[in-house]
C-alpha cells in the first residue's frame, strides 16, 4: 500500500512541467516588425514585377509572334518588335564578354599568383574600385576617346578580315581613296568595347576571390611534381576556379546586357538588324527605352515595358545561372 | 596549430584589488575576474581532451617567382625588336596609322619575338610558362592602363571646367551654351545628387537592414521566397526601375517629374542590391555569438539589436555605401523621371531636378565646347565622390565580424568599465541598505 502511493508520488513528481517561454512583448513586437520588413519588400518587387508583366502583356498580346520578328518600332501603327533590338542587346554583349573574358582572367590569375605581395591589396582595391566607377564615366571615355581611336582599327580589322561575314562592312571600299571611314563610328564594335571595360572588373573581381582560395597544399603538389608555374596555375588554380570564371563572366553579361547610358551615348540608333558589327549603327533595348519613352503614348508604353520585360527576363536567367554555377562549383560550396 | 594547457590561460588581471584601488574588507571570492575590463572577450572551449585549441593562421603561399637577367634581357629585346619591326611596317609597309593600331601590332609581333627568343634555349613547358606569363601580364596592364586613361582623360577634361571657383557655387540659369565657362556652375546637379540620393536611403537603408534581418533571423520558406524574389530583382536593369516609377506615379497617379519620383526609382534599383548584401553579412555572424547572448537571458530582439547588428556593422556600413554609390553614379532612373532643368530647386516633391549623371549626360550631348566642358566636370566631381565612398567602404569593410579597430577596442572597455562600475555601486548601496535596516533593527529593538 505504501509502496505503490510511492511509485504513484514519484510518477506525479516526473510529470514534466510546460515549459514554453512565451514571446516577450518586445520579442513579440520585433518579430511583427521583422516580418513586415519582409513582406514590405517582396510587396514592393512583386508589384513592380506584377505591373511590368500585366502592362507589357498587354502589348505582346497585340503583336502577337511578330513581338519577337518584327524589326521596327511603330507601335502606334501595329508595326513593332524588338527583333533588331533584341539583336543589338546580344551583339554588344557578347563583343563585351569576348572582349572582357580574357582581360579579367588575366588580371585576376595577375593579382592572385603574379602580383608581388606589395601591391596586391592595392591592386585588389583598383579593380574593385573600377567596377564602381558612374557608367555615364565609360560613356564619356567611349564618346570623346575611345571612338577616335579605335577607327583606324576598325578600318583594318574590315580591309583584310572582311571575309569574315561579321566583320565586313559593305558601304566601305577599301581601295577607294575618298571612302570616309565614318561608316566606322558608333558601331556595336565600339559599344562592344565600351561594355567590356565596364565588366571586366566585375568579372575580375569575382574570378579573383575564387583563385585565391585554390587550396595551397595542391598548388604545393603541383609545384612538387614539376609543374611550372603556369602548369601549376592550368592543373590546380584554374580548375578549382572554373565555377568562380563562369559565375564571373555571367554576372558580367547580366550587366553588360542591362548597360543603358553608356550604350546610349556611343550608338547610333537604328532599327533593322546589323549582322555587321563594325559597321555604324546599332541599337539596345534599354536605349529604346532611354530614347523613346518621352514621348511615348500608353500603348507604346506598354511595347516599352514588354522590350524591356524581356531584358529583364533575360538578365534574369543570367543572374540566376550565375549564381547556380557558382553555389556548385567546388569553390562555391567551400565559400 | 599549438594546443595548450588550460593551466596556461593567462593569469595577469587577476589580482585581489579592486580596481578603485581599495582592498575589500571582506573574504569574497575574487578568482577570474579581469581587472582590466575588455581583457577576456573571447572565449575559449576546452576540447575533449581537455586542451585549448589555438587556431593558427590561414595556409601563406609562398612565392615562387625569381627573376634571371636572360628574362629581362629577352623582354627588353623582344620589345625594342617589336617596337622597331612595327615602325617599319607602319611608315613603309601597311596602310595604317593611330596609336592603338600601332600598339596592337607591336604587341602581337612582341609576343612572337619573345617566344622565338626563349625557344632558343628553353623547352615546351618553360616557353609555355613565360609566354602565359607575358600574357596574364600584358592583361592585368591593360585593364589597369584602361582605368587609368578613364579616369586621367575624364579630370583633365574636366579641369578646365572646375578649376573655376564659379563651377562649384552658380547654377547655369544665367549661363546660357555659349557663355564662356567662367559664368554659371554645377551648384544645382550637385545639391540634386544629394537630395536624392537622402531621399532614396531614407527609404532603402531602414527597409533593407530590415528585410535583411528578417531573412538571416527568421528562415523560414516564406523567407526563402523573399530571398529568391530579392534576388531575381537585383537583375531588373536600371532603366526598367525608371520606366515603372515613370508610368506609375508620373503618368497614373499624375504627379510631376520631381526628385521624389527619381528617389523611388533609384529605391527600387538599391533596395535589392542593399538587401542582398546585407543579408550575407547577417548570415557570416557567428551563430556561437548569438547562442552566448541567448543562454544568458537576453530576448531574440535584445541579442539582434545588442549582438548581431554590432557585430556586422561594418558589413551593414559597405552594403549600404555600395548601394549609395551605385544609386548615385546611375543615370538611367533618373533620367526618365527627374526632368532636366538649369537652376537650384530645392524642393523635391515638385519641379524638376538634375542630378550629377544626368546633367553630364544632357551636357555632352550639345554641340558647344564649353556645356561638353561642364558636363567633363560634373562627371569628375561625381567620380570623385564614388571614389570617396568607396575608400569609405574599404575602410570600415577593413575589419570582419569581431575584430575590433583600436578606437571600437576602447570604446568596448569603457563600456565594460562602466558596468564593472554600477555593479560596484550596486553592490555599495545593497550592502548600506542591508547595515541600515540592521540598524534599524537594533534602534527598533532598543526603543521599547
Amino acid at each position: 500500500m505504501t509502496e505503490s502511493h510511492g511509485l504513484a508520488s514519484v510518477a506525479s513528481a516526473d510529470t514534466p512541467r510546460p515549459v514554453s517561454p512565451g514571446r516577450s512583448r518586445g520579442d513579440q513586437a520585433f518579430r511583427i516588425g521583422a516580418h513586415g520588413g519582409g513582406v514590405t519588400v517582396l510587396a514592393i518587387m512583386t508589384l513592380v514585377g506584377l505591373f511590368l508583366a500585366i502592362r507589357g502583356a498587354e502589348a505582346i498580346d497585340t503583336a502577337g509572334g511578330s513581338f519577337l520578328t518584327t524589326q521596327d518600332w511603330e507601335p502606334n501603327s501595329g508595326r513593332f518588335g524588338i527583333a533588331a533590338v533584341l539583336f543589338g542587346t546580344l551583339a554588344i554583349a557578347a563583343i563585351a564578354i569576348c572582349v572582357a573574358l580574357p582581360l579579367a582572367l588575366g588580371t585576376a590569375t595577375y593579382i592572385s599568383e603574379y602580383a608581388p605581395e606589395a601591391i596586391r591589396r592595392a591592386l585588389i582595391g583598383i579593380v574593385d574600385l573600377m567596377a564602381a566607377i558612374p557608367s555615364v564615366v565609360y560613356g564619356l571615355w567611349g564618346m570623346f576617346w575611345l571612338e577616335g581611336s579605335i577607327l583606324p582599327v576598325a578600318q583594318w580589322i574590315s580591309t583584310y578580315f572582311g571575309w569574315i561575314p561579321i566583320f565586313a562592312v559593305p558601304d566601305f571600299d577599301p581601295t577607294d581613296p575618298l571612302a570616309t571611314p565614318t561608316v566606322f563610328t558608333a558601331s556595336a564594335f565600339l559599344a562592344g568595347l565600351v561594355v567590356a571595360m565596364m565588366v571586366a572588373p566585375i568579372a575580375a573581381s569575382i574570378m579573383r576571390e575564387v583563385f585565391a582560395q585554390a587550396p595551397e597544399g595542391e598548388r604545393e603538389g603541383a609545384l612538387a611534381l614539376g609543374a611550372s608555374r603556369w602548369g601549376m596555375i592550368r592543373s590546380v588554380v584554374y580548375p578549382f576556379g572554373v565555377g568562380g570564371i563562369v559565375g564571373g563572366t555571367m554576372l558580367g553579361l547580366g550587366r553588360a546586357l542591362g548597360e543603358t547610358i553608356a550604350v546610349y551615348l556611343v550608338i547610333s540608333p537604328v532599327f533593322v538588324i546589323q549582322p555587321h558589327i563594325l559597321h555604324s549603327g546599332t541599337n539596345s533595348i534599354s536605349s529604346l527605352i532611354a530614347l523613346k519613352y518621352g514621348e511615348a503614348s500608353a500603348f507604346e508604353l506598354s511595347a516599352l515595358m514588354a522590350a524591356g520585360l524581356v531584358l529583364f527576363a533575360i538578365t534574369m536567367l543570367v543572374n540566376f545561372g550565375a549564381g547556380i554555377i557558382i553555389q556548385r562549383s567546388r569553390s562555391g560550396s567551400a565559400s | 596549430m599549438t594546443p595548450r594547457t588550460v593551466d596556461s590561460i593567462p593569469t595577469t588581471g587577476l589580482s585581489p584589488v579592486d580596481a578603485d584601488g581599495s582592498v575589500p574588507a571582506d573574504g569574497e571570492r575574487r578568482h577570474r575576474r579581469a581587472v582590466l575590463p575588455g581583457r577576456f572577450t573571447r572565449t575559449h572551449v576546452v576540447g575533449d581532451d581537455g586542451l585549448i585549441e589555438t587556431p593558427g593562421g590561414p595556409d601563406v603561399p609562398r612565392t615562387v617567382s625569381r627573376l634571371h637577367r636572360e628574362d629581362v634581357l629577352r623582354l627588353v629585346g623582344a620589345m625594342v625588336a617589336a617596337v622597331a619591326t612595327t615602325a617599319v611596317l607602319f611608315t613603309q609597309v601597311l596602310p595604317l596609322n593611330g596609336a592603338l593600331a600601332f600598339a596592337l601590332v607591336a604587341y602581337v609581333l612582341f609576343l612572337g619575338f619573345y617566344t622565338v627568343l626563349i625557344s632558343f634555349d628553353a623547352d615546351r613547358v618553360t616557353i609555355m610558362d613565360r609566354t602565359a606569363g607575358v600574357v596574364i601580364h600584358s592583361a592585368a596592364g591593360v585593364l589597369l592602363a584602361a582605368l587609368i586613361v578613364v579616369i586621367v582623360f575624364t579630370v583633365a577634361r574636366g579641369a578646365v571646367a572646375f578649376r573655376h571657383s564659379n563651377f562649384w557655387v552658380e547654377d547655369l540659369s544665367f549661363a546660357g551654351p555659349l557663355d564662356p565657362l567662367t559664368m554659371g556652375g554645377m551648384a544645382h546637379a550637385a545639391l540634386g545628387t544629394l537630395i536624392m540620393i537622402a531621399f532614396a536611403l531614407a527609404i532603402s537603408i531602414p527597409l533593407g537592414v530590415l528585410c535583411a534581418v528578417f531573412l538571416a533571423e527568421f528562415p523560414s520558406p516564406f523567407a526563402r521566397i523573399v530571398r529568391t524574389v530579392v534576388e531575381a530583382m537585383t537583375a531588373l536593369p536600371s532603366i526598367v526601375c525608371g520606366l515603372f516609377i515613370y508610368a506609375t506615379y508620373v503618368l497614373i497617379f499624375g504627379f510631376d517629374k520631381s526628385a521624389f519620383a527619381a528617389s523611388l526609382a533609384i529605391t527600387i534599383m538599391i533596395l535589392p542590391i542593399i538587401v542582398r548584401s546585407a543579408d550575407v553579412v547577417l548570415r557570416l555572424v557567428p551563430a556561437t555569438l548569438k547562442e552566448a547572448a541567448l543562454a544568458t537571458g537576453a530576448s531574440h530582439w535584445r541579442t539582434v539589436w545588442h549582438v548581431v547588428l554590432p557585430t556586422a556593422r561594418s558589413g551593414l556600413m559597405t552594403a549600404v555605401i555600395l548601394g549609395t554609390a551605385r544609386g548615385i553614379g546611375e543615370t538611367s532612373p533618373v533620367l526618365l523621371t527627374a526632368g532636366y532643368t538649369t537652376f537650384v530647386n530645392l524642393n523635391p516633391f515638385s519641379g524638376p531636378m538634375v542630378s550629377l549623371p544626368f546633367a553630364t549626360f544632357t551636357l555632352v550631348k550639345s554641340p558647344e565646347p564649353t556645356q561638353i566642358a561642364r558636363g567633363f566636370g560634373a562627371a569628375a566631381v561625381l567620380m570623385v565622390l564614388v571614389f570617396v565612398l568607396f575608400a569609405l567602404a574599404r575602410l570600415l569593410g577593413g575589419t570582419g565580424g569581431g575584430v575590433l579597430s583600436s578606437g571600437a577596442w576602447a570604446r568596448a572597455k569603457a563600456a565594460s568599465a562602466r558596468d564593472a562600475a554600477r555593479f560596484r555601486r550596486k553592490r555599495r548601496l545593497a550592502r548600506a541598505a542591508a547595515l541600515n535596516r540592521g540598524a534599524q533593527v537594533s534602534r527598533r529593538e532598543q526603543r521599547p
